[in-house]
């Protein structure tokens, strides 16, 4: 509880120096500000798009548990960005805003990521709530006593003691825990009428349940919110036009219905609607389409007024390069020639791997034969392929010391598709004739 | 901020998405680029001049958690400066204890109105560490609830990262390289004082047309263009070329600029001796160089020799072709046919395939039929086999332990053999499958 607090003070107080602004630039200022807060992943935004049915059903499992003094588990899963911590935030900011509640539930939220075993999690339980065997941060006694501590605190307690609310983030990651100790007492005492507990479970796992051992999943209420985001083009647009917006907190309302007005219609531009339209094929989360702004925003100022369709198409052309291509276009002439050998490689010998001598000899075939080009050395050669290696261009096909090999012999296989390679060839800064030929015909020697 | 040449886009592009100090910014950047591209001093001038809190990690040397929780930390508390008194240092290993206490370093610093980075850079090798890392660091905001932002930087695209589940995916930013032009224009950048730029231009020109189609790393054609500069104002100090004899000094650099491809490019020799080579140049006629390569000569016993020499054999020869040129009673007309119709059914030499594990015994046999005498095959034939495999010249094919039928494979290159056998006055290109 006390974590969640704290957290939730330090963003607050980040956003208090907002003084009412006299000039224009200061205007852009917050603006910018503002959206940027917006934009970031601190941003408590509480509204939710189209999970009314959802959060109706957490907020009264979370309140029956807070008010009667009943045990439950439920599971929440949805793939990532799909708004499953912003439902809970906002379950929770609306129960605690009830006086009584706020001050009867405690809450404990762990975090699969950060609490990486179930040592480091129970510390974590005991700091959270504050028990007697803790001093300020720290927490004293072994594994065992904690537990042992931990489980005689909360099974002493009966129906009319406080009730705790466990919000598991990451649980899939908990399920991986030695013997899942912690999720077995924890859903061992929601099954038995000891201190009331809620356990809350996040993950973007949907076979999370298998992963669970039978004792576990036999205590486990077997109850699971999915949220799938099923939001239609019309309203990913509506997100647009809302996320952009200034809202009734903003520092300079005179300001703000003017912009309000001018992102509504950014929002129907038929060129910012074809990169919406773009980005909604790749993904529907929330987040890309976050992702998309920041760097619009970030161009703000008193010489750029207003977001421009043409900053979201640059954008767009950010979020979306080919990072393989962009990489092809850096290496060398040379190492592009090896590059090229492979290709041939792969397709007469149909996919198998390859080892150096036999992309050295492709590759004298083409350069002695075939080119005006300077011929390199072996060692020269073999520089360029170990750079490939350190790009991970090219990948040794089995990582074992064991039987080492001399590097010559060692077998590769080659990580870009043909058709990369030709995209990129056409990208490429004076490409020599020869080997853009070269490439293109296949098997011909 | 000092200046930076050819980057502009970059920088635009970076001080724009990190906007003010007290502003947000996004949780995760991605910067990816070649090998000197100007990733890390971009980035670092721009942290430098905008005064924000900032922590570089290389993450080669925080190679394991605690490292690198404890080097933020500590970083942080003491803002840039070294620590002398090691008792307040911060210990922390895991990252439960990270978050809190990094939260904690940050507000008591009073910081918490503006950003602060958190640079990894080698970000590749954070897949290498605990599992949690990577997702962890680039949701830090989330978790710290801090205005914080974590820089990775990489040479390795952003999709060789993703793992399990997916996490928070960073904003990715690339860095393009440098063309062949903006190259020039960086070298030609820091010119000795006393030649006139169109003079280095065309020096820097010359280098390029030479190393260019072969290495397009900055770092290492800045390295190479002025360890040669002497050399090529040479004939200018020496009083047989003017500067404008642009020819005179090509033919006189050009032959020496191919041999700094396959000696100094590849670290055959080191700079300093590639210096010390040039002042030998002017001084008296040419003194051989010798790199690395020419010093592989090593002193072997006798029948060790011949055991490395059985080895090659093993490993390069078909087990099949024992008998033609081992046994003593083959025909040696009738060998030569029927290998040329052998060599029709496969046509890619061993070669070209590397070695082919053989076993203990196959190795003893080749090696008494062509040691001369007789050998006891005493524990002293068997430690040398073993201590060529320390040395690397012979390797296990399989695992380690096995006494009973050990399976090895020869490590040396052709010409090491080649150099080997003539010591011992044994042709070994006559008993090769691929040479006969």
């Amino acid at each position: 509880m006390g974590k969640s607090k704290k957290r939730k003070s330090v963003v607050e107080k980040a956003v208090e120096p907002e003084s009412y602004p006299d000039n224009d630039k200061d205007v852009f200022d917050s603006i910018q500000t503002y959206l940027r807060r917006k934009l970031c992943q601190n941003a408590r935004t509480t509204e939710i798009h189209g999970l009314e049915k959802e959060r109706r059903d957490l907020f009264e499992l979370i309140k029956r548990t807070a008010t009667a003094g009943e045990s439950n588990s439920v599971l929440v899963l949805g793939a990532r960005g799909s708004g499953k911590s912003m439902l809970i935030r906002s379950v929770l900011t609306e129960l605690t805003a009830d006086k009584d509640i706020e001050q009867n539930l405690l809450q404990v939220h762990l975090n699969g990521l950060l609490q990486t075993d179930d040592k480091v999690a129970l510390r974590e339980i005991t700091r959270q709530l504050k028990l007697e065997n803790s001093v300020g941060d720290k927490v004293f006694g072994s594994f065992a006593e904690t537990l042992q501590f931990l489980l005689d605190a909360l099974k002493s307690g009966s129906q009319s003691s406080k009730p705790i609310l466990f919000v598991l983030e990451e649980f899939d990651l908990f399920a991986f825990h030695r013997n899942q100790t912690l999720l077995y007492n924890l859903f061992d005492i929601s099954q038995s009428a000891q201190t009331p507990i809620c356990v809350l479970g996040v993950t973007c796992r949907l076979d999370v349940i298998e992963l669970l051992e039978k004792r576990v999943k036999s205590r486990f209420s077997h109850r699971q919110l999915h949220l799938f985001t099923s939001l239609p083009f019309e309203e990913y647009q509506q997100l647009f036009a809302s996320v952009l917006s200034l809202g009734k907190d903003f520092p300079v309302q005179s300001m703000a219905s003017d912009w309000n007005k001018s992102v509504q219609a950014l929002s129907k531009d038929a060129s910012v609607v074809d990169v919406l339209k773009r980005l909604y094929e790749v993904t529907r989360d929330v987040r890309s389409l976050q992702q998309l702004m920041v760097y619009p925003v970030g161009l703000l100022c008193e010489d750029h007024p207003r977001l421009q369709a043409a900053d979201f198409q640059e954008s767009m052309k950010m979020l979306s390069t080919d990072s393989k291509a962009a990489m092809l276009h850096g290496v060398s002439i040379l190492e592009l020639c090896l590059i090229i050998s492979m290709k041939h490689l792969c397709d007469i010998y149909d996919g198998e791997p390859f080892n150096f001598e036999m992309v050295y000899k492709e590759y004298q075939k083409f350069a002695q034969r075939r080119s005006s080009m300077q011929v390199f050395e072996k060692p020269v050669v073999l520089k360029a392929f170990e750079h490939l290696i350190a790009l991970e261009l090219v990948r040794p096909m089995e990582q074992s010391h064991g039987s080492r090999v001399q590097k010559e012999y060692r077998l590769m296989s080659l990580l870009i598709h043909p058709s990369q390679v030709l995209t990129a060839l056409q990208k490429y800064p004076n490409c020599p004739t020869e080997i853009t030929q070269w490439a293109s015909c296949a098997t011909a020697v | 901020m000092e200046e930076i040449l050819c980057r502009e886009k970059q920088v635009k592009i970076l001080r724009d998405i990190m906007g003010k100090p007290h502003q947000m910014t996004p949780p995760a950047l991605f910067l990816y680029g070649h090998t000197s591209t100007g990733k890390s001093l971009v980035l670092g001038s721009i942290l430098k001049s905008s005064q924000v809190l900032h922590v570089i990690v290389n993450c080669v040397e925080c190679y394991s958690q605690r490292f690198l929780f404890e080097h933020v930390l500590n970083a942080i508390r003491a803002d840039g400066a070294a620590i002398l008194d090691t008792s307040t240092l911060i210990k922390c290993d895991n990252m439960s204890d990270f978050v809190r206490l990094l939260q904690q370093e940050v507000v008591a610093k009073k910081l918490d109105m503006q950003t602060v980075y958190i640079v990894l850079d080698k970000a590749e090798r954070l897949r290498d560490m605990e599992q949690n890392i990577l997702p962890a660091f680039l949701r830090l905001q989330e978790l710290t609830g801090l205005n914080l932002c974590t820089i990775l930087v990489s040479e390795i695209v952003w999709e060789k990262y993703r793992f399990g589940t997916g996490f928070l995916e960073p904003l990715v930013i690339q860095f393009p390289d440098y063309s062949k032009d903006e190259l020039v224009e960086i070298i030609c950048h820091d010119r000795p004082e006393d030649y006139p730029e169109g003079f280095y231009n065309m020096y820097v020109n010359l280098v390029l047309n030479i190393f260019y189609y072969a290495c397009r790393n900055l770092k290492e054609l800045r390295h190479l263009v002025t360890l040669n500069f002497k050399t090529y104002v040479q004939p200018i100090n020496s009083g047989e070329a003017t500067m404008g004899d642009t020819k005179k000094l090509w033919k006189h650099i050009e032959p020496h600029l191919k041999k700094a491809l396959c000696t100094l490019y590849l670290r055959e020799v080191s700079s300093s001796q590639w210096e010390r080579y040039q002042q030998e140049i002017e001084t008296a006629d040419n003194v051989g160089l010798q790199g690395l390569t020419h010093r592989s000569h090593v002193e072997l016993p006798y029948y060790s020799k011949y055991l490395l020499i059985a080895a090659y054999l093993a490993s390069y020869n078909p087990a099949k072709s024992d008998r033609k040129f081992f046994a003593k009673n083959s025909g040696k007309v009738n060998k030569k046919v029927q290998l040329n119709q052998a060599k029709k059914k496969d046509r890619t030499s061993n070669h070209m395939l590397g070695p082919k594990p053989f076993p203990l015994d196959r190795l003893l046999a080749i090696f008494y039929s062509i040691v001369e005498g007789r050998v006891a095959p005493t524990a002293n034939i068997f430690m040398q086999i073993t201590s060529l495999v320390s040395l690397h010249f012979l390797g296990h094919a399989t695992g380690e332990d096995q006494i009973e039928q050990p399976k090895y494979k020869c490590l040396v290159s052709l010409d090491f053999i080649k150099a080997v056998s003539r010591t011992v006055n044994f042709e070994v290109t006559r008993y090769l499958y691929d040479f006969a």
